[in-house]
């Protein structure tokens, strides 16, 4: 192999349209999905700033609640499965899989690729059951509304869904085995980094429980369009089971869309503390134990619902188990920071602001998850403000904060630090007052879901809805100048961070095949030293 | 091509890309698996609210066109391992003439079920709708049993062509393998194996359990 052919960058590896729309490089894709990811998640976001302006005034500024109705479905369809789901893996997780492991690409690239086409093609098919005129019934698709009375376009949206679904479980089928397979020399399953177990298990979820959800889709479908099905009451058939087979897909999805969050966080808390992780052992068994966990608590959205008595009690105590796992994370990472050397970049702004706005979603988690106090606060905003914690504050977070922290190794470009700072904290503030105020409306008893309401909690909508401006301007923040360094940020060296990692060993960006030479690892993770001022202490 | 060199970038060897491909279809039966799942689930679930009319529902099934394709679909595996084992030892003419047993076995389950035995059905009036044929207080629960029935052997028989097209496929591409080199051959064994499970699942719940009680 001649060292000149060797180096080619990734993105010097062909200019023309044919050889990225055509290539295996997990590299290539990850870029692909991220400019799939981020037009979905603006086109998400556009339509819950259109919710926050109907809810400005208690009338609802839109004057429809069809519309309404059209926008927090068109809302929670388009970010859970088209952006939060996939939104880690697929762009960090498919970037930096064999670079973390040394290996040159995923086990099966041409899978990978199909999976990008399959995710494209289920985005366009649910962008057209919006344009098409809509579906009304959240994303949650409760039968019978959706089997038997919704005149929206549901099975758009599930066809939707379903492809989407079948990218996912492609994708994490191709993690797993690359992961079991593809590790480099030396390459232990404890010297791996914690963002590779946090993918792993996401992985496992992805591809056991995706499936369940895709078989529910399309007995509904089957129901809706034969009119006959095994969800419907006047025939023997129950509309809670379809709850328990959503649920059982839907909950461990939650976990799909904060484990790898939970990765980056891993990542970036020592690199930017300078300390070694603290707990290793701990956060890589946590990540594994709220995978499995997470399967077992799906009967805490269906409370209220008419499930027994008794197995709201058992299903309330597994959810408090879960909790277990993850407040062991916050204290590992809270224990790494402990006595660090601590850096303020950007990635580190976004990853505190993230400890600190998933504990309080995780906490007020257990407040839904206690059966007195969840009957009180079921279907209000109180459960929007929990799940946006966790979702937003917490993924939303951890999302921006790995591409900070890579987008030197991805794109061999930094961006203006000053700009990555003011973003975080304008996020974070922004975030803060759209969604505290609706933990108060929410306890207050203004249920969610409706687009008018009681002038008495005006005040505090408008609240929101003013942090919900300042939260727009973070996000286009970063679209802004991230897309700026691309052209005029000056280059990256390969470890910019000084971080530890395989990825950082390699030139930013990387060659094609990743490594000149296959590294053989003989350490473990996150051997940062300490300057010795702080050391001596 | 020696067997050293035919691996992708990404494999250390021609046996790790094998090995590899093989885990991930392991893995693709596990997503399968739980793809089938919540209608085994939901089946015996609506089973339990109304056992009597899942059985007077089972009762109309056919249960010889049932035996036989069971029949059918067990010796087409069998035919298909039979296949593996040849290329294994070296005989391609072998898996061959196995393998185009197996895929006529599979196709005359094909046959039997939608041009024989779903035709029969849809002539007793057993599609759920307004031209039900089971009458009383059967009649209800029996057009759930019939649409269980009419989803499930519909989604089972779509992964019964799927498996024809890949079997027709390793037909096709038969000078490729050797006795080292045939890991194709296993994976689609796997999954032609797979959907019999799925049967023998299925099974039951059609043509038996209503008869049973």
């Amino acid at each position: 192999m001649t060292h000149s052919a060797a180096h080619v960058s990734y993105l010097e590896d062909g200019h023309t349209l044919r050889s990225w729309l055509l290539t295996t490089d997990h590299k290539r894709i990850a870029i692909l999905y991220l400019v799939a990811i981020t037009f979905f998640f603006f086109a998400g976001g556009v339509a819950a700033f259109l919710m926050r302006y109907n809810l400005i005034s208690s009338h609802g500024l839109l004057g429809s609640a069809e519309t309404y109705n059209r926008l927090f479905s068109m809302h929670g369809i388009l970010m859970v499965w088209v952006f939060l789901v996939p939104a880690v893996p697929v762009t960090l997780g498919n970037f930096l899989t064999p670079l973390m492991l040394g290996a040159r690409d995923l086990a099966f690239p041409p899978l990978n690729l199909l999976s990008w086409y399959l995710f494209i093609v289920a985005g366009f098919v649910a962008l057209y059951a919006v344009v098409a005129g809509g579906v009304d019934t959240g994303w949650t698709f409760y039968t019978p509304l959706t089997s038997l009375y919704s005149k929206g376009h549901v099975v758009a949206a599930f066809i939707a869904i379903f492809i989407a679904g079948f990218s996912s479980i492609a994708t994490g089928l191709n993690f797993i085995v690359t992961i079991h397979k593809l590790r480099a020399p030396g390459m232990g399953w404890y010297k791996m980094p914690v963002f590779l177990w946090s993918l792993y298990a996401t992985s496992v979820i992805l591809v056991l429980a995706t499936p369940v959800l895709a078989m529910t889709l399309l007995l509904v479908a089957f129901e809706r369009i034969f009119g006959i099905g095994v969800f419907d009451p006047a025939i023997g058939g129950d509309p809670l089971l379809f709850q328990h087979l959503f649920w059982f897909y839907s909950h461990p999805a939650v976990y799909v869309m904060i484990l790898p969050g939970f990765g980056v966080i891993s990542e970036i808390v020592p690199a930017f503390s300078r300390k070694e992780l603290f707990g290793y052992k701990f956060i890589v068994w946590a990540s594994i134990a709220i995978a499995v966990i997470g399967f077992l608590v799906w009967g805490h959205h269906m409370f209220v619902a008419g499930t027994s008595l008794f197995s709201a009690i058992v299903f309330s105590l597994l959810s408090y188990m879960v909790a277990v796992p993850s407040a062991i994370k916050v204290f590992n990472w809270i224990g790494t920071m402990h006595k660090g050397y601590i850096h303020f970049d950007s990635p580190m702004l976004y990853a505190i602001g993230f400890i600190g706005l998933f504990t309080t979603g995780g906490l007020t988690g257990l407040f839904v998850a206690a059966l007195a106090a969840d009957v009180h606060l079921t279907q209000t905003y109180f459960v929007v403000a929990h799940f946006h914690y966790v979702m937003v504050g917490g993924m939303v977070s951890a999302y921006f904060a790995g591409l900070h922290f890579w987008w030197p190794k991805i794109t061999g470009r930094l961006y203006p630090e000053m700009w990555g700072r003011a973003g975080a904290i304008t996020i974070f503030v922004g975030f803060n007052l759209t969604f505290f105020p609706q933990f108060v409306l929410g306890y207050l008893g203004m249920p969610r879901r409706y687009f008018a309401y009681p002038q008495q909690f005006e005040a505090l909508n408008l609240l929101s809805s003013a942090g919900a401006v300042v939260l727009a301007i973070g996000y286009l923040l970063p679209l802004g100048y991230l897309t700026w360094s691309l052209l005029y940020g000056d280059r990256a060296s390969a470890n910019p961070w000084g971080a530890t990692g395989l990825e950082w060993s390699t030139p930013s960006p990387p060659p094609t095949e990743n490594f000149a030479v296959t590294p053989i690892v003989t350490q473990a993770p996150y051997q940062y030293e300490q300057p010795e001022a702080v050391i001596h202490e | 091509m020696s067997d050293a060199a035919a691996h992708e970038f990404q494999f250390s060897s021609a046996a790790h890309q094998r090995e590899t491909a093989i885990s991930g279809i392991w893995l693709f039966l596990a997503t399968e698996a739980l793809f089938f799942g919540p209608i085994f689930l939901a089946w015996i679930y609506a089973r339990l609210a109304d056992p009597s009319a899942f059985d007077a529902g089972g009762r109309q099934t056919e249960l010889a066109i049932g035996v036989t394709n069971t029949a059918l679909l067990i010796a087409s595996s069998f035919a298909y391992g039979v296949g593996l084992a040849c290329i294994e030892f070296g005989s391609r003419r072998g898996m061959v003439l196995w393998l185009l047993i197996a895929w006529a076995l599979g196709a005359a389950f094909i046959g039997l079920k939608f041009g024989v035995e779903w035709r029969m059905d849809l002539e007793k009036g057993l599609f759920p709708g307004a031209t039900f044929s089971v009458h009383g207080p059967s009649r209800s629960g029996a057009q759930l049993f019939f649409a269980f029935y009419f989803f499930s052997t519909a989604l089972h028989g779509l992964h019964l062509l799927v498996g024809l097209a890949l079997l027709a496929w390793i037909i096709a591409k038969a000078r490729q393998f050797t006795s080292e080199r045939h890991s194709p051959v296993r994976a689609v064994g796997l999954y032609w194996s797979f959907i019999d499970i799925i049967w023998l699942i299925l099974f039951p719940l059609i043509y038996l359990i209503g008869r049973a009680s």
